[in-house]
């Protein structure tokens, strides 16, 4: 079973070393990983995706919160999240077909960020199955290259997960 | 401590060595080498910290937590950068799998040399991350009285465990204002020792209601400090307890509840109780396979509580019923209190009949050995009068194998940190440099190495340490001539094919190497023992000399093997007490 894992690390090298390594470790599939800073400069935010059973993300969950430098660690329950990813995709698109090319842009909300005479190159975000239904659009037509962010999640409503652990971060510099 | 000197302009070496007397640090075993040398300079100069120069890394990384499971402080390390580091990657996952605290500092290359393999570099910090608790390169001097006081707040607190400060040369020689933390804060690391008082009145209410239950006690209550709480909470309940490998000494061998210790080599009566009761009160202890046999036959009529500092450890291997993360002192002092109050501690009659059974279990599958036929020296009796002769005031460490399940069954354990072994990794080699940091955290004690022939080859470099820096460990080299708990296997299970255990260190072989002419060799006593009558004599001997260490070389016969014994795999039911002798369980079922 896929769960979606948001954690809140130290912003200090190794970081991301350590966790990578503690699922390489104990025999966890990470599906996918992204990591980028946060409203706090001292602090960064991992979204972890991870297919394991329930028992074994309890021990994944464990682990990582053992790590010196991870300050949080919460599951996004599934529905529960906004959960986007990002992908750049070079389709094959000549005078025949780029009208179509550029009808599936529009009706998946993407958006051309490079033309060529063989070639455009298309920009979407969305949640995973939106991106794969477009993708499976645009296969037909030739896809020369594409390139995937990991996930990025955020949980829905007003409440912050960063807001206690934050404050800690702020005190003690 | 030094006078306070906060602020004063320093070298980062200079804050180094001042950072690590804040820390509080008497003993520091090392080399020097290149990258580490200009934290050498200041070492020369204080006054609170000894340096130990040792003969190999790795004899400084045991040694170090040799002196920390002696004393329940931070030993700590030193090596310089590359091969020195490397040197230490066995102690540091011997340490994390022992939960051992231990700080290990080691000299990086120049910040600006890091990265492009320069002369002596290794990327040490990488390699051990998974074997270190935390680990930290610093390359600003002006960061390493911080890193030194996490460091150790990190080793000694929560489950303890080693921590490496690798420190870039350049930094140790730049100049630096030298400010030390007064407290540390580590946002991400918070550990939990006091328990929730729900699962406290939920464990005492199990334990009440329980028929058959086992006290199954780990090498956590000693981290703890907690044996007099848990000599307590035993006389108060009157149930069954087992001491771990790694929790011989807990509570003492001598208390009539104790069960001995269970597991692949536990006595009878440990792994039937384990195997039998209907509840398993867990005190720091992580069923290891060793302990739990084939887990899913592992005490199947079980409900379990599960108490450990570390929360990963919880339903990691055996799912916790009644899970409790804290320290375990403070656990078992408000168990007692919760039964206390409750007035249930004098347990029902079937509990009675279960501490009689296991009792009776005790007594009649004792722990026990068959001189050898041909008048050689059993290995057994040889450590069993070495423990009669320095008794339980003195402090016992072994290396790997079969001395040390020996040392573990044959040794009666009274107190807590008498008894030093590895584990968890289950390092050859570690009893010589252990006994040695024991002996320097604790010189009023009598310290005994129990040692193998394979073991004693891989780390008696250390004797000229002892011999030099007056530490007068006295070792037993219990010399079967072979790798024998090696060789007990290839008996057991593969029709006696001894593939390459053969070490020829016996008088009836080539005797390579002499142990007692490479003990003196070192500068050390070295005697020999071969009969059963001399071995009372020798050991006396050996009791007698305490200016320098000694070595007593115990020809011993190479047919003894470790029993009882759980094939590896199988199930705690299939324990035999000697070669194709299982137990009669059902005596009393029976009749």
């Amino acid at each position: 079973m896929r769960h979606t894992l948001s954690v809140l690390v130290e912003n200090t090298p190794g970081a991301l070393a350590r966790i990578s390594g503690l699922f390489a470790r104990r025999g966890f599939n990470i599906d996918s990983l992204a990591v980028g800073p946060t409203e706090h400069p001292d602090v960064s935010r991992m979204t972890i995706v991870v297919n394991v059973e329930a028992q074994a993300l309890e021990q994944v969950t464990k682990q990582l919160n053992k790590l010196v430098n991870v300050i949080k660690i919460v599951q996004l329950e599934p529905g529960a999240g906004v959960e986007r990813e990002l992908v750049l995709v070079k389709v094959r698109a000549d005078a025949v077909t780029r009208g179509q090319v550029l009808e599936t842009v529009q009706l998946f909300r993407a958006k051309v960020v490079d033309v060529d005479p063989e070639a455009v190159t298309i920009e979407v975000t969305g949640n995973p199955d939106k991106l794969a239904a477009m993708l499976r659009v645009l296969e037909p037509y030739g896809v020369r290259e594409l390139v995937q962010s990991g996930m990025v999640a955020i949980g829905r409503g007003g409440r912050s997960i960063t807001d206690r652990s934050l404050r800690t971060v702020t005190q003690t510099g | 401590m030094s006078e306070q000197t906060t602020g004063e302009q320093l070298t980062g070496a200079q804050s180094l060595i001042r950072s690590l007397e804040y820390a509080g640090v008497d003993t520091i075993f090392g080399i020097p080498g290149g990258a580490v040398l200009p934290a050498y300079d200041p070492l020369l100069d204080s006054k609170q910290i000894r340096h130990i120069l040792v003969r190999h890394e790795q004899g400084a990384g045991h040694a170090a937590q040799g002196y920390a499971q002696a004393t329940g402080r931070v030993g700590v390390c030193m090596a310089t950068s590359g091969p020195g580091a490397t040197n230490l990657v066995t102690p540091l996952a011997d340490a994390h799998m022992d939960s051992v605290p231990i700080v290990a500092v080691t000299g990086q290359v120049s910040s600006a040399a890091i990265g492009t393999d320069a002369f002596q570099e290794a990327d040490i910090r990488g390699i051990t991350m998974p074997i270190t608790k935390h680990s930290y390169l610093v390359t600003d001097p002006a960061d390493i009285p911080r890193t030194v006081a996490e460091a150790f707040h990190i080793a000694s607190t929560g489950r303890p465990g080693p921590v490496l400060v690798d420190v870039a040369k350049d930094a140790l020689q730049a100049m630096t204002t030298f400010d030390y933390p007064t407290q540390v804060s580590l946002p991400g690391y918070r550990p939990v020792t006091r328990p929730h008082g729900k699962q406290i009145r939920e464990a005492a209410r199990l334990i009440a209601a329980a028929q058959r239950p086992v006290l199954y006690v780990g090498g956590g209550v000693i981290k703890a400090n907690a044996s007099a709480e848990l000599t307590q909470l035993a006389d108060l309940t009157g149930i069954p307890v087992v001491t771990t490998l790694m929790a011989r000494g807990a509570l003492p061998d001598s208390h009539p509840q104790h069960l001995g210790m269970p597991g692949m080599h536990g006595s009878v009566a440990a792994v039937a109780a384990l195997q039998r009761a209907d509840l398993l009160i867990t005190l720091g202890a992580r069923f290891d396979d060793r302990v739990t046999g084939r887990l899913d036959t592992f005490a199947p009529g079980a409900l379990v509580i599960h108490a450990d500092i570390d929360p990963a450890e919880i339903s990691k291997n055996r799912h916790a019923d009644v899970p409790i993360v804290g320290d375990c002192r403070e656990i078992i002092t408000e168990l007692i209190a919760v039964i206390e109050a409750a007035g249930t501690s004098a347990g029902s009659e079937e509990q009675t009949g279960w501490s009689e059974w296991s009792r009776s279990l005790a007594e009649r599958y004792p722990v026990g050995y068959d001189a050898p036929d041909d008048g050689s020296l059993a290995p057994q009796y040889v450590i069993e009068r070495i423990a009669a002769a320095a008794g339980p005031e003195a402090t016992y460490v072994a290396g790997v194998g079969q001395h040390q399940m020996w040392a573990s069954q044959f040794v009666g354990y009274e107190r807590p940190r008498s008894w030093i072994n590895s584990g968890g990794l289950g390092t050859m080699g570690y009893a010589v440099p252990a006994a040695m940091g024991a002996q320097v955290g604790t010189p009023e004690r009598v310290v005994w190495a129990i040692d193998g022939d394979g073991c004693f080859q891989m780390t008696n470099q250390e004797l000229a340490t002892c011999a030099l820096e007056n530490i007068p460990i006295k070792v037993a080299v219990i010399n079967n001539s072979a790798l024998g708990m090696v060789r007990q296997w290839q008996t057991l299970f593969y029709e006696g094919r001894y593939s390459h255990t053969d070490l020829h260190t016996s008088s009836a072989s080539r005797r390579i190497p002499d142990f007692a002419k490479l003990a003196e060799a070192y500068g050390c006593a070295g005697l020999r023992c071969d009969k059963p009558d001399d071995v009372d004599s020798t050991i006396a001997e050996a009791m007698q000399i305490n200016d320098r260490p000694v070595v007593v070389d115990f020809g011993v016969h190479r047919d003894a093997m470790v029993w009882p014994m759980v094939a590896a795999g199988m199930s705690n039911d299939a324990i035999l007490v000697a070669r194709d002798l299982a137990p009669v369980w059902d005596r009393e079922e029976e009749q």
